[in-house]
């Protein structure tokens, strides 16, 4: 599996021409990519470079900015437990070490089945559910030992697989219509007669004066 | 989860509570689509503008900037741009989640309406990766929006085109920084601009004009143009108009988002009343809370009859920032919990100024090893020297040495927990230990 698929990179030109520059398509380029694999292998990075019209090192510096892409092989499912400070306020670090030991692997690593990596997430915006976790960025909480063992036996005997894609699988609705509009139509529409830019101008000055 | 009690309606929570509120027929059913209808076929953007002007909403995201002022700042070149910030990661703060999982299409709406009053040429939703389920309905939203008529070539047979495309991010909380956003959204690594310019409204995306709105704010525009602005502005007090998100996290017997009038009830109304957080678990006493996000200095209970209000409390010495407000009882280390929102910021600096890069990993080292049993006298001074290099004279609001204000927010956990609770800090300096394990 070295580059895109036909059908990936049919899905890859589609989300490349949503931009007014190709570049723009890179992060989604690279989450359609472990969408295929799993992770971004070098041949993948390669081919998003000469897609969106940079080199595989720019890919690569990009990605390595981000949390949630991988250059490295990442389990079927990636579990990562938040120890922010909502969590850790309830009992978050007591919940991630319980983790280590239930996998069986420390933090950042693999089970050597492939079906695990456990990650220490930042606040997922689920404080209300705290202690929370995300297995493949979808939501689960509030979590104790005895409900993540739960959890942890349905993902092993495959129960939630409906409705946790594997690693990579991000949006699994697809966009289902190209752009409609050209943007030529668009600047003509846009253009405003001098009265209305003198307009903005008068409501700017205004509300400059009101909060000054 | 929401309740007003005050008269006030609920704005931008009126559906949560629904089971389809994500379904574009469940939406229509509920008012969906009649503002943006109006919009488009009885007003001029300017017209629009104006609504939004006199209703003076305030930005959700976190710095509360005027919207309708911000707008108004939009220069007029031929290409505008419009982008949501829906990259929600200040720590505590979960309100946007809700909105974009619980009711997207009212998302667009406001978003469509937007982008008519400013004119853009395109518009994006951008929301952080990790919210799979919300970027799932979001795209089924914009799918069901385009083949409703509300969205591409003459919207409701008005003269107004756009298109609407979803972008997610991919895990960097610097990309809720609007200038760090724009470049993720340019397929870049989301490093803060250097400003001036100030506003993406002089150069922004694809060094284009453009406006980056929050998603709250974004979601009260259809009933701004439902009520009028006038409305709004009558709710609430002074400068904080409307109604607002609270997000109620920590030590509350019921956390959740609580839609409030503005400036009406105080923290302390938020944190007891049953039909908010219920009070404090199991009957503890609060010991401190964050008024508005991690960046925020903490309070300590000798606050909590402030009023939810962003003038008040930026008076007070913090910040309303973006509506989260974290509860902390008498049983909490607060070593431990600064120690953890260091941490979190050490993580998440983009690396790009050293004040930042290095000063928040020294300051984690140093409460680290106060936590753990290592620290040594001279550590509290050194925290505060620490401190100081990055946002100078430790004052509020804070100096900045860096080129956004990641940097700056690193100081306000570590200096209220210094101020406050010194003696907890000599404690485990003392001990050798943390006293709470």
């Amino acid at each position: 599996m070295g580059v895109f698929t036909p059908l990936m990179l049919e899905r890859a030109r589609q989300l490349i021409e949503l931009y007014p520059e190709k570049r723009s398509a890179l992060i989604p380029l690279c989450h359609l990519a472990q969408e295929q694999a799993g992770y971004l292998t070098e041949e993948l990075m390669d081919e998003i470079g000469s897609l969106v019209g940079v080199s595989s090192a720019e890919v690569l510096g990009t990605a390595s900015f981000y949390d949630m892409l991988h250059t490295e092989p990442v389990g079927r499912y990636l579990i990562g437990i938040c120890t922010n400070i909502a969590c850790l306020l309830q009992g978050a670090d007591a919940l991630l070490t319980h983790a280590e030991q239930t996998l069986g692997i420390p933090i950042g690593g693999t089970s050597s089945d492939s079906m695990f990596t456990l990650e220490e997430l930042e606040c997922v915006a689920h404080c209300d559910h705290a202690p929370c976790a995300q297995v493949n960025y979808r939501f689960f909480g509030p979590l104790d030992p005895g409900n993540f063992d739960e959890l942890v036996q349905q993902l092993r005997s495959n129960e939630l697989s409906e409705v946790i894609p594997p690693h990579g699988t991000l949006i699994r609705v697809k966009r289902n219509v190209g752009l409609k509009v050209s943007f030529e139509d668009v600047l003509e529409e846009r253009k405003l007669s001098d009265s209305e830019i003198a307009n903005r101008k008068a409501i700017s000055e205004a509300a400059k004066e009101k909060s000054e | 989860m929401t309740a007003n009690v005050t008269s006030a309606p609920l704005i931008v929570t009126s559906r949560i509570e629904r089971e389809r509120s994500h379904l574009i027929d469940d939406y229509l059913t509920t008012g969906g689509y009649v503002a943006l209808r109006k919009a488009l076929l009885e007003m001029h953007p300017e017209e629009v503008l104006n609504e939004v002007m006199t209703s003076n909403l305030l930005g959700r995201g976190g710095a509360g900037f005027e919207v309708g002022r911000k707008w108004s700042m939009l220069k007029q070149a031929p290409v505008r741009y419009l982008v949501v910030n829906g990259d929600e990661s200040e720590p505590s703060t979960f309100k946007d989640h809700m909105l974009i999982e619980r009711d997207p299409h009212q998302l667009i709406e406001g978003t469509l309406i937007a982008a008519y009053a400013v004119g853009a040429a395109r518009a994006f939703i951008y929301i952080r990766g990790e919210f799979a389920l919300g970027l799932e309905r979001v795209q089924n939203a914009i799918n069901e929006a385009y083949e409703y008529g509300a969205i591409g070539r003459n919207i409701f047979g008005s003269n107004f085109s756009i298109d609407l495309v979803l972008h997610p991010g991919a895990g960097a909380y610097i990309c809720g920084e609007e200038t760090a956003l724009i470049e993720s959204l340019e397929g870049k690594r989301g490093y803060p601009r250097i400003k001036p310019p100030y506003f993406p409204a002089v150069i922004g995306l694809y060094g284009a004009p453009t406006i980056v709105n929050n998603v709250e704010s974004m979601s009260n525009l259809p009933w701004i143009i439902n009520n009028g602005g006038a409305a709004f502005a009558a709710l609430g007090v002074g400068r904080s108009t409307g109604t607002r998100i609270f997000a109620l996290a920590g030590h509350v017997n019921q956390p959740g988002n609580f839609e409030v009038e503005m400036a009406k009830i105080s923290f302390r109304d938020l944190v007891e009343r049953s039909e908010y957080g219920g009070g404090v678990r199991f009957g503890r006493s609060v010991k401190a809370f964050i008024p508005g996000g991690v960046s925020a200095p903490w309070f300590g209970p000798e606050s909590l009859d402030l009023p939810l209000s962003q003038d008040d409390v930026a008076k007070a010495g913090s910040m309303l920032g973006s509506g989260s407000i974290v509860i902390m009882d008498d049983h909490t280390c607060m070593v431990r919990a600064a120690w953890r929102i260091t941490k979190f910021f050490n993580r998440e600096s983009c690396g790009q100024c050293t004040p930042c890069r290095e000063g928040s990993g020294w300051i984690e080292k140093i409460m680290r090893r106060i936590e753990t049993g290592a620290g040594r006298e001279s550590d509290l001074d050194l925290l505060l020297d620490a401190c100081d290099n990055i946002a100078p004279g430790l004052s509020w609001p804070p100096q900045q040495t860096t080129i956004c204000v990641l940097g700056p927010s690193i100081p306000s956990s570590v200096v209220a927990g210094i101020k406050m609770f010194r003696d907890e800090f000599l404690t485990h300096i003392k001990e050798g230990g943390c006293p709470y394990e």
